[in-house]
């Protein structure tokens, strides 16, 4: 904290200042120690153990043995690239109809409050109901969607049934929730940009093109930023919506790193392994998360 | 949420005489949403149409977009098949004490972190909502085993407070931030302590603030699937794993998974429909703050 200007002031404060913000946090601080850090440093310990459920042995501590076997992990490794992948793409596809649609959203036009409405049932339809829809919809035979496809000349496609398409639909579902998402939190930003700007740029004869590059989007970029970090720590966790939909098959084609770590720990139940890479999860979406922050951070010392 | 910028009379003068055509105003921008709407309403239209079609048309190629004699046999097998408004009862229980318990103990958090401006508890908080959820579900699955607690909505419930807990604490910090402090400290040399100018002032003034949050902390709740296709059993399973037990790989069940699956996603769209000026609003303010 800062120092007080006045002796009065720091009186006064010291006086303000009772137990009660703690009184007032404890239940919600108690409540997530017992529900996440307590488990979270059970499965510390665990991670460094070689205890699988199904073993008749006790476990045994083997420190960092888990750690290492991760690294050599073909699996693991080749899943932490389909996360990856999945959360570049999907969050840059939100990111870009995102914004195309808010900017559209945000004219006064006939029928925007009914549009508005409608384009949020996909932030708040149960993702693992929607999922499955669309593997109705994705059937390679009846679906509706190679209907489409082949009704506009074009070739039907496996969808979710082969190796080289699959990551590509679920990207497609992940894009298709939530890109409305994105467009909301960015109409927001929009409704609070100033006006004197646009009038500036109007005088001096500015596109639309210019005026969207060089006004619209930089002030609209923390709002943007806010839904990018959403964006992103949600897709990194995704699940329910590739083990509703493909259980990270064909083979092992869509398994991301959630999906490993699911079937790791409740079909082969090697809890120890599993729990290593808990908490590898753990650091790399933490990382990233702050990996973001910080880019923000120098992109506001910037400006 | 429609709050246009404030206009110069100049500015708008220069807009008047540079009116465009109706067509222009109304027509584009209605044509270039449409173009985004359209897939998301379809594949709503297709969930329900599907549920009211017979097997024959479900199973058609090329595909049955309008039903001609549309059933209800996929919602009444749902209820003679299965407990299904069981399953319903317990996501309810399920989502509405976790909403409930978040809110206890969610809302004087943050406005203690808001009053007294706890950064770092704030910063605890997000990491809350930053953690993937199967990193603690593995250890409480251990727990729930050992204490013979694995069909039991208690634990689910326990877990579910992780979803709505954050969610309502980042909701609220924002909107007890907004908050002017002068009425608390009026009510403070009044002889208030720091509890009742806290329920008796703050919270009234945060109503719409806290509508959003039980709004959005129930849907989180209600969507949820991993927590209780891993610690539910047969007496306590919730709604999206029913609907998940839809999908049988050998054969396409799809007429009961559009039934259920349309069933799931009814209370939300309603709500959604009802409540959409404050859903929108929580959503905002949940991830402005963050």
């Amino acid at each position: 904290m800062t120092t007080s200007p006045l002796p009065g002031t720091a009186v006064r404060r010291a006086k303000r200042r009772p137990a009660a913000p703690i009184l007032f946090v404890l239940p919600a601080l108690l409540l997530t120690v017992i529900v996440i850090a307590f488990p979270l440093g059970y499965t510390l310990y665990q991670s460094m153990t070689n205890w699988v459920i199904t073993s008749p042995n006790p476990p045994k501590f083997i420190g960092l043995a888990n750690y290492a076997e991760l690294l050599r992990d073909q699996r693991a490794m080749q899943s932490l690239v389909r996360t990856l992948l999945i959360t570049v793409c999907s969050v840059s596809l939100q990111m870009v109809l995102g914004v195309a649609m808010a900017l559209v959203m945000n004219k006064h036009f006939f029928g925007r409050g009914l549009f508005r409405t409608l384009a949020l049932f996909p932030v708040v339809a149960t993702p693992v109901a929607i999922s499955l829809i669309f593997v109705t919809m994705m059937n390679p035979q009846t679906g509706v969607l190679n209907h489409f496809l082949t009704s506009l000349g074009l070739s039907a496609q496996q969808w979710i049934y082969a190796e080289k398409s699959v990551l590509p639909a679920l990207i497609l579902v992940d894009t298709w929730q939530w890109t409305p998402f994105v467009m909301l939190i960015a109409l927001a930003g929009l409704a609070t940009l100033p006006s004197e700007p646009y009038e500036a740029a109007k005088i001096d004869g500015a596109t639309a093109w210019q005026t969207f590059w060089g006004i619209t989007l930089p002030m609209l970029m923390p709002s943007l930023f806010v839904a990018l970090l959403f964006r992103a720590i949600d897709t990194l966790k995704l699940f329910d919506t590739i083990y509703a939909m493909t259980q990270g098959g064909p083979g092992t084609a869509s398994e991301t790193i959630n999906l490993y770590l699911y079937t790791l720990s409740f079909n082969y139940f090697r809890m120890g392994y599993a729990s290593s890479m808990v908490i590898a999860l753990l650091v790399l979406v933490l990382g990233i998360t702050l990996l973001l922050i910080r880019a923000r951070k120098l992109a506001e010392d910037r400006s | 949420m429609t709050v246009t910028g404030v206009r110069s009379p100049a500015a708008t003068a220069a807009r008047r005489k540079t009116r465009p055509h109706p067509l222009m105003t109304h027509l584009l921008p209605l044509l270039i949403s449409a173009f985004f709407i359209v897939p998301i309403v379809f594949v709503f239209y297709w969930m329900v149409s599907m549920s009211f079609q017979t097997q024959v048309e479900i199973s058609a190629s090329p595909p049955t977009f309008w039903s001609a004699n549309p059933t209800t046999e996929w919602y009444s097998q749902l209820m003679r098949r299965m407990p299904f408004l069981q399953y319903t009862w317990n996501s309810m229980v399920v989502g509405v004490s976790a909403t409930a318990i978040g809110l206890a103990i969610g809302l004087p958090a943050a406005y203690a972190i808001a009053r007294w401006k706890l950064t770092s508890l704030s910063t605890l908080f997000l990491i809350t909502r930053i953690t993937p959820a199967i990193s603690f579900l593995i250890p409480w699955y251990i727990i729930a085993k050992r204490l013979g607690l694995g069909d039991s909505l208690v634990i689910i419930t326990l877990l579910h407070i992780t979803i709505t807990l954050p969610l309502i604490i980042w909701i609220m910090i924002g909107f007890f931030e907004a908050l002017p402090t002068d009425l608390e400290q009026a009510a403070t040399v009044d002889g208030c302590n720091a509890w009742q100018s806290f329920a008796l002032i703050a919270v009234p003034l945060v109503k719409p603030g806290i509508v959003a949050a039980i709004i959005l902390a129930f849907i989180q709740s209600w969507n949820n699937f991993l927590f209780a296709a891993v610690l539910g059993g047969p007496g306590s399973q919730t709604l999206p794993v029913t609907v998940y037990g839809m999908l049988s790989f050998e054969q396409a069940n799809w007429g009961p998974l559009a039934a259920a699956a349309t069933l799931v996603c009814l209370p939300v769209i309603v709500g959604t429909i009802f409540f959409q000026r404050q859903l929108v609003e929580g959503l905002t303010a949940g991830a402005m703050k963050g």
